[in-house]
């Protein structure tokens, strides 16, 4: 890698050096097509690019490669096994050559097949690092050679460098499909074994499969309403929190405060943004829900010290800021010429504001907020940290529920194994949960997109 | 005119009557105005106590860890346990219960003794062993040495124990707090400055937990989004705003990087889970892949930042540079890129701060693993400062909650610090058109 680093940055000297003897003095310089600079940066390119390009490749290739290799060479008894036996062997000599403590005795076949992996590896490394060295210093020669006054360098590097733009500009659309790929690639195992409208109709979410026959209480029942409920019943809370104080603090902060309090009040909320949401998670779990517990008990009610209403409301006062600064931009977009019409037939401020700007700006402020609960549903650290574990079907705030994501951490932090569908179905519940929330995202773009054009 | 006649009374008639009502409807009015100002009022006075709830109540809780109860002891460095050639495996906390048991000579039984040498923090012997291997003429001395007390004692001197609370449901026996407070009156009980939460790794003793670890962790993952997600951000944003043609293809990216930009971080930590950890094979836990994860995760910030950045830069900028005779990449380059540059950086940083705080994605590439080492590289395991908060959250213990608090302060500091340079940066660089 650092050779190689070292060989492209001489071949830009080289490269560069090469054009101006070709041009001879300064003032024949003028006889090339680019300036010696491109020259030299051609050549790195060169030089540079289909070395790393293969020393990638080779990378990625060569464990599978010398994998089977070695594999070939087994006896013919270890061959012949069953694909996850040898699957297990193939492991333990890999543990072997990596001298990691393995599973079972070392036998002489495996220690030879680890010895054979090894000496294999190296001779990998040797002819990987000869090849890629090889392949760079020809780049270097060839290009070097190629160099004339006419070539035209600056293009062909504008244009590698274009090609590279593209690439990473390209990155964007790969994550996309990447998220849904592995998504849905582990979906479809999950609803191989749980059939898909057990999954979206059951009414009952215990994802403990019986790991013995006779285990009590573990039947394993995955059934998202449940869970789906509380994620909605916790959003909702949330909602109901975030879209009166953020709206009407947008509206307070555009139409009625003076300059003073908005350059104070303006970037003390958008901090609430800014905070971690595991730092609300943590208010929300030892602040919050034990003084409603307490309050609850007060007043005679049996509150869970998880409850919805706590998570709810934490997740709320993370939503205002959001929810304000989104109405702020669409209540600023309505143009001046609207609130004077109405001042001039004698409105007060409120009843503008009510009956004029709210209505312009009402498309935009839906999109906002169907971005806010978008959010919300999405929001994980909060709920984990306040919410419940136990899937309880109920719309009672004062209850403990589950939510999508807090299901998704529980059944993928700690030991997995990928083909228990208790694992699998943390991907169906993610799978869910992406769907749901990029419906909400591309209605919600499509609204906000169309409103910002109308008054412009 | 018959028409006019009759009307011009009624007109008349009518206009006193538009403003009685209007002037009947107008106390109301203003009451309604008056209203509704102050419901928006108290909507922002509302979000402003949730924050100062929030901070009062994390400061509260916090501000006691960075001190820590010490506990001073009079251990004599006894040569018989002290071998010469095995100093680093010698028997230190054998060295602690025999200075404890000349403090309190009149201790005696096995279940007392113990709740005695319960006072002090396990921790204590690796000070001691620190000691003698770098004074090693200390041994067959006796040295007043002041060792971390246990996180109940450390509670107790900081006011957070109850001690009415009926014996049996209490961490600290009866008997216990009467030594302790013996040796307070003696002043054998210090508060000090906790050196220990910044300098090391985590534990499952809260008084010997430090965050060294976490931030070093933290480290490592935003060096290695910072690396992946500026450049490709960067290129992505060049290209969409200056090269790209308009056709579907770049809508589709548009699209894409809108909605990537909404998509739930745990959605990313799927991705990871399933691509990086399943089918690359990378490391767990390990700083490289949770880097990957939240540089796909904060591209679509970096690139929105970037392209704003990019159009406020005006046309002419651009025009007088072809006009020289530039090529567009050239123009692009040397001109646009270098004056777009500052609104970029401002961007990325706030996209690094929120990663900073990113903790669900995290999860589930598996960097909750309880780590004591501090990592050094790409590929250690590590663990991350929010994670370690998310983690010690979880602890039962009563000190966890003090540092978990202290945690979170530190890792505001560090989100208010990176947003400050971000607004600093805006100010004196930002240019109007």
């Amino acid at each position: 890698m650092i050779i190689l680093l070292a060989l492209s940055s001489a071949a830009y000297y080289v490269g560069r050096r090469r054009a101006a003897s070709l041009a001879g003095t300064a003032a024949e310089s003028k006889r090339l097509h680019s300036r010696p600079t491109y020259y030299g940066t051609l050549t790195a390119i060169w030089c540079g690019l289909p070395a790393l390009v293969l020393l990638g490749c080779w990378l990625v290739f060569q464990p599978t490669i010398i994998t089977g290799l070695v594999v070939a060479d087994l006896p013919v008894e270890i061959r012949n096994l069953p694909e996850a036996r040898r699957d297990l062997i193939v492991n333990d000599i890999k543990n072997l050559v990596e001298g990691n403590i393995i599973s079972g005795e070392v036998n002489p076949t495996m220690q030879a097949a680890a010895d054979h992996y090894r000496s294999l590896e190296a001779t990998g490394q040797a002819a990987l690092a000869v090849i890629t060295i090889a392949v760079a210093i020809m780049g270097l020669v060839i290009v070097n050679a190629k160099i004339t006054p006419t070539l035209r360098a600056r293009n062909l590097v504008e244009k590698a460098l274009q090609y590279g733009l593209i690439a990473c500009s390209t990155i964007a659309i790969f994550t996309t499909i990447g998220i849904v790929l592995s998504v849905l690639y582990e979906a479809i195992r999950f609803f191989n074994v749980i059939p898909v409208s057990d999954f979206l109709f059951g009414l009952k979410w215990s994802p403990q499969t019986a790991i013995r026959a006779d285990q009590v209480g573990s039947s394993g029942a995955f059934g998202a309403v449940p869970v789906f409920m509380g994620t909605a019943l916790i959003s909702a809370i949330a909602m109901v929190v975030a879209v009166p104080v953020g709206l009407m603090s947008a509206i307070y902060l555009s139409e009625y405060a003076g300059n003073k309090l908005r350059t104070i009040a303006k970037p003390l909320i958008e901090i609430l943004a800014g905070i971690p949401t595991v730092v609300y998670g943590f208010f929300a779990a030892l602040t919050v829900a034990p003084f409603i517990r307490d309050t609850g008990s007060l007043l005679g009610l049996g509150v869970s010290s998880e409850s919805a209403l706590a998570a709810g409301l934490v997740m709320g006062i993370m939503i205002i800021p959001f929810v304000s600064s989104l109405s702020d931009d669409f209540i600023n977009a309505v143009p001046q010429a609207l609130r004077d019409g109405s001042y001039s037939l004698g409105a007060t401020k409120s009843e503008t504001i009510k009956r004029v700007v709210l209505p312009a700006a009402l498309p935009g402020i839906v999109g906002g907020v169907l971005l806010a609960v978008s959010r919300a549903i999405g929001e994980t650290m909060i709920v984990v940290m306040a919410a419940g574990m136990a899937a309880n079907l109920t719309v009672n705030p004062l209850k403990t529920v589950t939510t999508v994501t807090v299901q998704i951490v529980t059944l993928l932090v700690g030991d997995q194994e990928f083909d228990s569908p208790k694992t699998l179905a943390a991907f169906a519940l993610g799978l869910l949960l992406f769907i749901v929330t990029l419906i909400l995202n591309v209605i919600a773009l499509y609204v906000v997109r169309k409103y910002r054009e109308q008054y412009e | 005119m018959n028409n006019s006649k009759t009307a011009t009374p009624g007109a008349s008639q009518q206009a006193e009557r538009t403003i009685d009502i209007v002037n009947r409807g107008l106390d109301g009015r203003y009451r309604a105005e008056r209203r509704f100002r102050w419901y928006g009022f108290s909507a922002i006075m509302v979000s402003l106590l949730f924050l100062a709830l929030l901070f009062f109540s994390i400061v509260g809780k916090g501000y006691s860890a960075f001190q820590q109860t010490f506990i001073q002891l009079d251990v004599f460095f006894d040569p018989a346990i002290l071998h010469q050639d095995a100093l680093a495996s010698a028997d230190y906390q054998g060295l602690i219960k025999q200075s404890l048991r000349r403090t309190f000579p009149d201790v005696s039984g096995r279940q007392d003794k113990r709740m005695l040498y319960g006072l002090i923090s396990s921790g204590a012997s690796f000070l001691l062993r620190d000691i003698v291997l770098e004074h090693p003429d200390v041994i067959g001395e006796t040295r007043a040495v002041w060792v971390p007390a246990d996180d109940d004692v450390d509670m107790l001197i900081k006011g957070h124990f109850n001690r009415n609370v009926p014996e049996s449901e209490r961490r600290l026996k009866d008997k216990q707090l009467t030594w302790i407070d013996r040796m307070a009156a003696e002043g054998r009980i210090e508060k000090r400055f906790n050196q220990i939460f910044f300098t090391a790794g985590d534990s499952r003793e809260p008084e010997l937990a430090g965050i060294r670890g976490a931030v070093a962790g933290s480290f490592l993952i935003l060096v290695v989004t910072l690396l992946l997600s500026f450049p490709i951000g960067v290129a992505t944003a060049v290209y969409l705003e200056e090269f790209a043609p308009r056709n579907r293809w770049t809508d589709l990216i548009e699209v894409n990087i809108n909605n990537l930009a909404a998509v739930p971080s745990i959605v990313f930590g799927l991705l990871g889970l399933a691509v990086f950890l399943n089918f690359f094979g990378l490391p767990r836990s390990a700083p490289l892949v949770g880097g990957l994860v939240l540089t796909l995760m904060t591209l679509p910030t970096i690139i929105i930042a970037g392209r704003s950045a990019l159009q406020s830069v005006p046309p002419s900028i651009r025009e007088a540079a072809m006009g020289v005779g530039a090529s567009k990449m050239q123009m692009v380059a040397h001109h646009v890129l270098p004056l777009a540059l500052p609104g970029i950086l401002t961007g990325t940083i706030i996209g690094m701060a929120r990663a900073l705080g990113e903790t669900a994605p995290l999860l589930m590439i598996g960097m909750v693993a309880f780590i004591v080492e501090i990592p050094g590289g790409f590929t250690d395991p590590a663990t991350a400062l929010p994670v370690q908060i998310f983690l010690w959250a979880d602890s039962p213990e009563r000190a966890f909650v003090e540092r978990t608090s202290a945690a979170i302060m530190v890792l505001l500091a560090f989100l208010i610090a990176m947003n400050a340079a971000a607004v600093i940066l805006r100010r004196r660089f930002e240019r109007r058109w």
